[in-house]
């Protein structure tokens, strides 16, 4: 979207991960998403009074390999309380990092070429979560309020990103870039919708070159669309507001999805005062130099890279193709794709398959071997299976696993194949003998009417391609 | 009353039961814990299950442990499962812990029998056990007099031989004053030798668990039984429980020993004679005794009174009437809350939250919080400078004797100025015993204090034991 005049946006994204540790940050309870709530507690993350927190050295490990990816400096760093009331706040302070964060500094570099940098990327603990009935579904004028403290303590890494996006579309860029970074680390599974990755946006408008203007908070963003729309209204209705004479109030903003629009959430009349200061019950965070050489020792290549050399693979691409490449980097497919060329699959098809049918069976990913993936589109490659059948056998495999050449057979796919297909052939010639003598005279359209013959005897089962050949090798 | 020591190699042998002993504690508590007003719940009958396991094992030939068949009186702010937990204060009333602090599993573990909960003040803040929603304790040495605090109610036990021994407390002197004002030895141990789990937080950077005794080898048990790493709490030494009870009578010749010119600053003439018949005992025990000014043990109290409301301020955020303890109902969350907090806390915990809060507000945290954060490393270097003149430091534990009810409750400064000999070393995080020496107005005891660098509880022990063989002589 372009914004009117030449009014110029600037954003800053406030990223929250949940991290994938198989305990919460500092007690020994499951950090779980889904379970009964309630039952993931103990005295440490109800923050019961007498209890201590105690660091999880699985959550350093990851926000140290996030520090790393983001090209981050890590340095010793502390905890500190920040203060203040809320129900689903247990001890009613939130222990996170303050002015030693453990990465600070780095930068995104995005697909497009323009790079965001990193300001910080600290430690946190999540807090618990509210459930309002009644009223509008806000704590205010709620009837009761439930508060599940399953999500209380699981450890969270807040990415903060310098002020650099000047575009929602770039927002995004960032955050899906940013994203496939949290997956690539496995710092986190990055699944918004359980709220795994929350983002809040900073959004301000400026005209080319003034002062940067009083920025609005948006909260809790929590899907790539949402936060692409939300930035675009926020700075569309902070240029109407300028322009109609008004100023902006700095503040936090609610985002409403269904009415496309944000709202005044609370003003920010000071600085709210959280009361900082070192958390008196936890050490200082001071990462020796092995345990970093460690953690980057054992980190995978990242989204860019991984994408450049895929994108090498395919010869001139389309955009279609370069789309497709994205999402198998996205969901971390390209070893099926690389495997399947490497098998001399041709990279086009390869590419195809992972993003389309790999990527909608992404849940059952693990009954599928690399090699029964190269194999099955190295028989669509042959003529063996038409693509329609290579699609089928690709689906039965992720549902139940086991031998593509065994599935065609059990299907009855495998018929079609040398034989069958040239008997049927022979006998469409036979039956349509004006149509053969066009098609032979060289109206290559004529190939079109006998593949579509053989569809409907076959069903659709039949390879378009080794229909041709089979007529080809009759003309 | 029978020691501690001897009531544990009684048990083991057979001669006595851990169940007979618990009867005595139980009669003790009957016969005046009404005029005291010591414990605020006692567990007799987890206590008589814990004590008839105790006679099976022994039974079965089993070694117990070190406090076998002892009773013990447990401060009232260390989590006990099941038992109810109070901080004497009304915003817990009620509760119940579903988990055990550390110190009572290491005092299960060996042996030990909790007989209940003593009263203290408010979440330990306070010098005479008056600030308790429960009403006071009273010195069993005389009941128109306070125990001291906020370790009261520990300390009164052990002096009213309701238990030989007892866990209190001590964050800026909550166990060491209260020792003297009763008659006590009680340790501070240095920062991270007990673990804190299950300690309910006053000031988490100052405080610290230790025992009650009536004489210098029961303390030293106890400290060997509860001391040692504990993974639950991240400021836990690394090391396992030192040896003490074999160095207790190890003695101070050759020690150097240093009597603090400001330990004895503006104390009651009777206080400063005890503390300096004590350096003369030490002295006749083979130790050299220098004199040293340390000055910035001036600047303790008020570095003290920023540090540990502020961290109080945060760690009592949690009694928001969400979850446990008192909930008194309003409009919205809000409000519920305020009230809650409102009606739930005395006065001192909301003088201190008070205070706590403004020290580390916006515009007023570098002035306060952290001009104390500052003074404290101070404090740290001077003790460091200190103790490379001497192995040990010498004064007094307080500056008078157990005072009247009600002399100081008007005045809180007056009454935070009991502490003033003791906070340097809950700031360090060193540690320092009170020792009973002599008496003074009343015939009431002294408490001569002995200060030591972090881990060195053998020594101050050795040091302490010097003063009871030359106190009993006399
Ligand atoms: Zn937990």
């Amino acid at each position: 979207m372009r914004l009117p005049g030449d009014w110029e946006m600037v954003v800053g994204l406030e990223v929250h991960t949940e991290l994938k540790t198989a305990t919460k940050m500092f007690c020994g309870c499951a950090n779980h998403f889904g379970s009964e709530p309630n039952t993931n507690i103990c005295p440490v993350c109800l923050g019961l009074p007498g209890s201590l927190p105690v660091l999880n050295e699985h959550a350093v490990d990851l926000a140290m390999a996030i520090g790393i990816a983001l090209h981050s400096r890590i340095a010793s760093s502390t905890f500190h309380r920040k203060n203040y009331f809320y129900p689903d706040m247990p001890k009613d302070f939130q222990i996170s990092q303050y002015d030693l964060p453990i990465n600070s500094g780095g930068y995104l570099d995005l697909p497009d070429g323009s790079r965001v940098s990193i300001e910080r990327a600290h430690l946190e603990e999540d807090t618990g979560k509210s459930t309002h009935l009644g009223g509008t579904g806000r704590i205010h004028g709620a009837d009761r309020s439930l508060v599940d403290y399953n999500r209380s303590g699981v450890p969270l890494v807040e990415i903060v990103s310098g002020p650099d996006i000047r575009s929602s579309a770039q927002a995004r860029a960032y955050a899906s870039e940013l994203r496939g970074i949290l997956i690539a680390t496995g710092a986190s599974d990055g699944r918004m919708e359980e709220g795994s990755m929350r983002i809040d946006a900073n959004v301000s408008v400026r005209k080319p070159n003034a002062p940067f203007g009083t920025r609005c908070e948006i909260k809790n963003l929590n899907s790539l669309r949402s936060l692409q729309r939300a930035i675009d209204h926020e700075a569309l209705r902070q240029i109407e507001l300028i322009e109609d004479g008004g100023t902006v109030r700095q503040e936090t903003r609610h985002w409403d999805e269904n009415l496309g629009e944000t709202s005044t959430m609370r003003i920010k009349e000071e600085a709210e005062d959280y009361r900082y200061f070192r958390e008196p019950d936890l050490v200082d965070l001071d990462p020796d130099q092995r345990w970093q050489d460690r953690i980057r020792a054992s980190l995978p290549a990242m989204p860019a890279e991984r994408r450049a050399k895929l994108k090498a693979r395919l010869v001139s691409p389309a955009q279609a193709q370069l789309d497709a490449v994205e999402v198998v980097i996205d969901l971390g497919l390209e070893s099926f794709a690389n495997a399947a060329i490497d098998a001399g699959a041709d990279p086009a098809l390869a590419v195809a398959r992972a993003a389309n049918e790999l990527a909608a069976g992404i849940e059952d990913l693990k009954n599928l071997s690399a090699e029964a993936f190269s194999a099955t589109l190295l028989m669509e490659q042959r003529g063996e299976l038409s693509a329609t059948q290579a699609k089928t056998v690709l689906g039965e495999l992720l549902a139940s696993g086991g031998d593509p050449k065994a599935i065609a057979a059990a299907m009855g796919f495998e018929q079609l194949s040398s034989d069958s297909l040239g008997a049927t052939v022979a006998r469409l010639i036979e039956e349509n003998p004006d149509e053969w003598t066009r098609y032979r005279e060289g109206d290559e359209k004529l190939a079109q009417f006998f593949i579509g013959q053989v569809m409907k005897i076959t069903k659709g089962q039949a390879n378009g391609k080794a229909v041709i050949a089979e007529l080809q090798a009759r003309r | 009353m029978k020691t501690a020591q001897s009531i544990a190699r009684e048990v083991q042998s057979g001669e006595s039961s851990a169940s007979a002993e618990l009867d005595n504690s139980l009669s003790a508590i009957r016969a005046r814990d009404e005029e005291l007003n010591v414990f605020l719940y006692v567990d007799e009958e987890g206590a008589r299950a814990t004590a008839a396991s105790i006679d099976e094992r022994v039974a079965r030939g089993e070694d117990v442990g070190p406090l076998a068949g002892v009773p013990i009186a447990i401060k009232d702010n260390m989590c006990q499962t099941g038992i109810p937990t109070t901080c004497s204060s009304k915003i817990l009333e009620g509760w119940r812990p579903p988990y055990n602090a550390t110190v009572i599993d290491r005092l299960i573990a060996a042996g030990a029998v909790p007989v209940g909960k003593t009263n203290l003040d408010e979440f330990a803040m306070g010098s005479s056990t008056e600030n308790s929603a429960f009403g006071p304790t009273r010195n069993p040495l005389d009941p128109s007099r306070v125990p001291g605090g906020s370790s009261g109610g520990s300390a009164a036990a052990v002096a009213a031989n309701m238990t030989p021994l007892a866990l209190g407390s001590d964050t800026g002197g909550s166990i060491r004053q209260p020792a003297a004002l009763c008659g006590l030895i009680g340790m501070k141990p240095s920062y991270g030798l007990v673990s804190r789990y299950g300690l309910i937080a006053f000031a988490s950077s100052l405080d610290q668990i230790g025992p009650f005794s009536k004489n210098v080898m029961d303390a030293a048990i106890l400290l060997e039984a509860i001391a040692g790493h504990d993974p639950l709490d991240s400021t836990s030494l690394p090391e396992p429980s030192p040896s003490l009870v074999a160095h207790v009578n190890d003695g101070v010749a050759g020690k150097r020993i240093a009597l603090v010119r400001e330990l004895v600053e503006g104390a009651d003439e009777d206080v400063v004679i005890s503390v300096n018949r004590a350096v003369e005992a030490l002295k006749d025990a083979g130790a050299t005794i220098v004199e040293l000014s340390i000055p910035e043990f001036r600047l303790g109290l008020s570095a003290y009174y920023l540090i540990a409301p502020a961290e109080a301020s945060s760690n009592l955020a949690r009694y928001d009437g969400v979850r446990y303890g008192l909930r008194v109902d309003a409009e919205d969350v809000a409000a519920m809350n305020e009230a809650t907090r409102t009606a739930g806390f005395g006065a001192e915990v909301k003088r201190r939250i008070m205070l706590g809060t403004y020290a580390l507000s916006a515009g007023y945290f570098d002035a306060y919080y952290g001009q104390a954060l500052k003074v404290r490393t101070r404090m740290i270097d001077a003790f460091k400078r200190a103790y490379q003149q001497a192995d040990l430091l010498i004064g007094a534990t307080t500056p008078s004797v157990a005072f009247a009810f009600g002399t100081k409750t008007s005045d809180p400064m007056s009454m935070y100025l009991s502490d003033v000999f003791t906070i340097p070393t809950n700031l360090a995080g060193e540690a320092a015993v009170s020792v009973p020496f002599g008496t003074g107005e009343a015939g009431l005891p002294v408490g001569v204090q002995l200060l030591g660098p972090g881990r060195s509880e053998a020594q101050l022990f050795a040091a302490a034991r010097v003063l009871e063989i030359a106190e009993d002589r006399s």
